[in-house]
């Protein structure tokens, strides 16, 4: 019926336009663009600055130990005193300072950096790295053993795992566990997001339109029922424009602000963002072998930003956004319609924040266990499964088990509406009373 | 006489209450029809059956001497008491959303609402958010909105609520004309008033139960209690030796040198041997029955059930 349709659209229109709405769809993706371009900026400009850090060593064992690399210095300071070099590093020019106690082998914490500024993690885990290496080798020697340059040698080795899949087919695939943590828990935690502002929205229109008494008028035109779906359907549009509004402008946004600052990266912008993030993460070693291996891991992980079937993604992204939000949006409405006031709904919201939360909590799991049973019967269970099964899809999930959730969601939503339906029919016309669990129980019964 | 709504012996029971217990009532098509009755008494449950947002348990429901059915609601306008519209919503587009809910097309509605809001004088608020506006001025946009579909039957719950005389005298004129246009209007009110001077049957409920129901004329000829007023002038001790034990003399009251006496009939006598007793003692000027008001006969009845 074209009443319904009505409805629809003023829900839609009144929210569409409001400043709040216009204020998120602006906000979220510069939010969402920052957290992916602003760690590469901060990794570029930290990478190009020459950091000198004077050594003051009194083990005196590491005298040019720790290898330069093409941003990180090392001034070995002899008969150089601590309490001078840190009163005038930085007229120096110095970063910092790094000092290593005489009792550095036995005494692992008595090496210090002093410094204004807080080192890099890369910077600390170079010098560190470096160190125990030295260390270890030189305690190896005490043992005199022969040849042992040759056998410390043959003995490093440097493994970089690579997962491959099985397909059913037989085929094999490179799999990327980062790449599809990301997105799993992005898509997860969106639809959290999603699930719980929309739903509060919702609500709030309900206990609007009965405050305002102004359901009266509207009920003695169209069936409650309608109305109820009217409202869900039309926040569930808003929703789905507002994520759209994300994606597409998170999208060029990101784009724009990448060719602009990294114009020498020839790649697409969602590679180039990635890459980013990735080079920022790694450390700043400059060994010429690790630069190429850093290579090799960008290209890894590239590929695997390939082999997520975005359309996939975002198809099931969709679908469970729904799902999840019509199961929850009528459990939302239907408390709007028991209360008067928003203070009232404390006491029912704890049924829907529960599971909600619960599923947050699983997600996280899920995306390190994608497959473990806490995240199958996560992902099955339908007032879970539109997170947790969000964080399970980029790892590959069996066709019967994305169909069963599926299948689930659908048919608990529609038990659910249908009892919301109940419970919003007789709430919306009752004035005064304080509800009870017990009372909303009896209108379930008697209507 | 063709009633347009008739509803018989409708029961509804709530959780713990029954709301109406065998009510019925018949709307003669074109008057002015008051549904009376103390707060809690069943009115609003009535109205909101009538209007078909709750279903009665057991009873008849007519209209048109058809079985009421969902289509008829395009055909009923309802003003509740506690009047809402969207606060965050401009007034116009409000009053359109609201009209096309009513089945008319966005053109007629349009068209409609133009002409209303010019006759009210407030075009000028088209474009203002309803919660700028002042409790009467959203009382008129309501009222508007409620009578903009053309219905055959009019619910007004409390329509005077919250005018002030003027608007309420407007309003007043409204219904008039709106009766004279050929609608049928249910009026429920508290204010007895209003009632006397714009309706032509009542029904009076009380805890879900009918108490009276009928022509207004005919249930206040039905409560009249043979009190007569006689407007005289002379002396007021003479008008009282004058009276026999037939006659007892309620009160007297006198503004200068005129006076106003009520006298009730006792033992079957009739107004034209009082009036003989009276004429040649004292100079009567007005002599009229005393109709109860229906504000006696609201108290009255309730009271005694």
């Amino acid at each position: 019926m074209n009443k319904i349709g009505l409805i629809i659209k003023r829900e839609y229109t009144t929210r569409v336009r409001k400043r709040s709405f216009i204020v998120m769809s602006i906000l979220g993706p510069i939010l969402f663009a920052s957290l992916m371009v602003v760690p590469a900026l901060i990794a570029m400009s930290e990478d190009q600055e020459v950091k000198r850090i004077a050594v003051v060593d009194s083990s005196h064992l590491f005298m040019n130990v720790i290898p330069e690399t093409e941003y990180l210095k090392f001034d070995y300071l002899e008969n150089a005193r601590l309490n001078d070099i840190k009163q005038t590093y930085s007229t120096g020019g110095y970063y910092g300072v790094l000092y290593i106690s005489h009792i550095v082998a036995f005494e692992p914490n008595s090496v210090i950096f002093y410094s204004d500024k807080q080192p890099s993690l890369a910077t600390k885990m170079h010098i560190s790295k470096a160190m125990e290496n030295y260390i270890r080798d030189q305690k190896l020697k005490t043992y005199e053993i022969e040849n042992l340059d040759n056998i410390l040698k043959s003995v490093k080795t440097s493994i970089s795992i690579r997962t491959i899949k099985i397909m059913e087919t037989g085929q094999e695939k490179e799999s990327h566990t980062g790449v599809a943590m990301a997105v799993g828990y992005l898509g997860g935690f969106l639809i959290y997001m999603f699930i719980f502002f929309f739903g509060a929205q919702l609500m709030r229109g309900v206990i609007e339109e009965k405050v305002t008494r102004i359901v009266e008028v509207i009920i003695s035109s169209v069936k409650p029922f309608q109305l109820m779906m009217g409202k869900i359907i039309g926040i569930a549009m808003v929703g789905l424009t507002q994520f759209m509004i994300w994606v597409i402008t998170t999208f060029l946004l990101v784009t724009l602000t990448t060719t602009l600052l990294f114009p020498e990266m020839n790649m697409t912008p969602t590679e180039q963002v990635i890459s980013q993030d990735i080079m920022s993460s790694g450390p700043v070693e400059a060994k010429p072998e690790a630069k190429s291996e850093d290579m090799d891991e960008i290209m890894g992980f590239l590929s695997g930003l390939k082999d997520i079937n975005f359309a996939l993604t975002l198809g099931s992204f969709i679908f469970y956004f729904l799902g999840g939000y019509l199961l929850y949006g009528a459990m939302f409405a239907a408390i709007g319609a028991a209360v008067d006031n928003e203070t009232d709904t404390q006491q029912f919201m704890l049924p829907l924040t529960i599971p909600l939360i619960l599923g947050l909590l699983v997600l996280i799991n899920s995306i390190n266990n994608p497959d473990s049973s806490v995240s199958f019967w996560f992902s099955i269970i339908p007032f879970t499964a539109p997170i947790v099964m969000m964080g399970r899809l980029p790892f590959g999930v069996p066709d019967w088990e994305v169909g069963l959730s599926m299948a689930l969601l659908v048919i608990t939503f529609i038990g659910m509406t249908w009892l919301a339906a109940k419970i919003y029919r007789t709430g919306i016309l009752m004035y005064g009373k304080k509800t009870s669990y017990k009372e909303i129980a009896k209108w379930i019964r008697h209507s | 006489m063709e009633e347009i709504f008739k509803a018989e012996k409708v029961v509804k029971k709530f959780i713990n209450t029954v709301a109406l217990d065998q009510v019925s009532v018949s709307i003669p098509r074109g008057s002015i029809y008051g549904l009376l009755g103390p707060n809690g008494a069943g009115k609003t449950t009535l109205i909101r059956i009538i209007n078909q947002i709750t279903a009665p348990d057991e009873g008849n429901l007519n209209f048109n001497g058809e079985k009421l059915l969902p289509e008829h609601i395009s055909r009923i306008g309802y003003l509740p008491e506690e009047r809402g519209l969207y606060k965050k919503m401009k007034v116009g587009e409000q009053a359109l959303y609201l009209a096309q809910l009513k089945g008319l097309s966005k053109k007629e509605a349009m068209s409609r609402l133009k002409k209303w809001f010019g006759k009210f004088e407030i075009l000028d608020w088209w474009n203002k958010k309803v919660e700028e506006l002042s409790k009467g001025m959203q009382q008129k946009v309501q009222f508007i909105v409620t009578i903009l579909h053309e219905p055959e039957l009019l619910i007004f719950d409390e329509p005077f609520s919250g005018f002030d005389p003027i608007n309420a005298d407007m309003l007043k004129k409204e219904i008039l004309s709106l009766k004279e246009g050929g609608a049928t209007i249910i009026f429920s009110t508290h204010n007895m008033g209003s009632v006397e001077e714009l309706c032509d049957h009542i029904t009076l409920i009380d805890k879900g139960r009918t108490l009276i129901e009928g022509n207004i004329n005919e249930i206040r000829d039905r409560y009249r209690s043979d009190t007569y007023e006689v407007g005289f002038q002379g002396e007021a001790d003479k008008l009282k030796q004058s009276l026999n034990n037939h006659y007892q003399l309620l009160e007297t009251s006198s503004e200068g040198d005129l006076h106003k006496a009520r006298i009730k009939l006792l033992h079957h006598t009739t107004e034209n041997e009082l009036l003989s007793l009276l004429i040649p003692s004292v100079h009567i000027i007005s002599f009229n029955e005393v109709y109860p008001s229906m504000n006696d006969i609201f108290i009255k009845v309730v009271k005694e059930n």
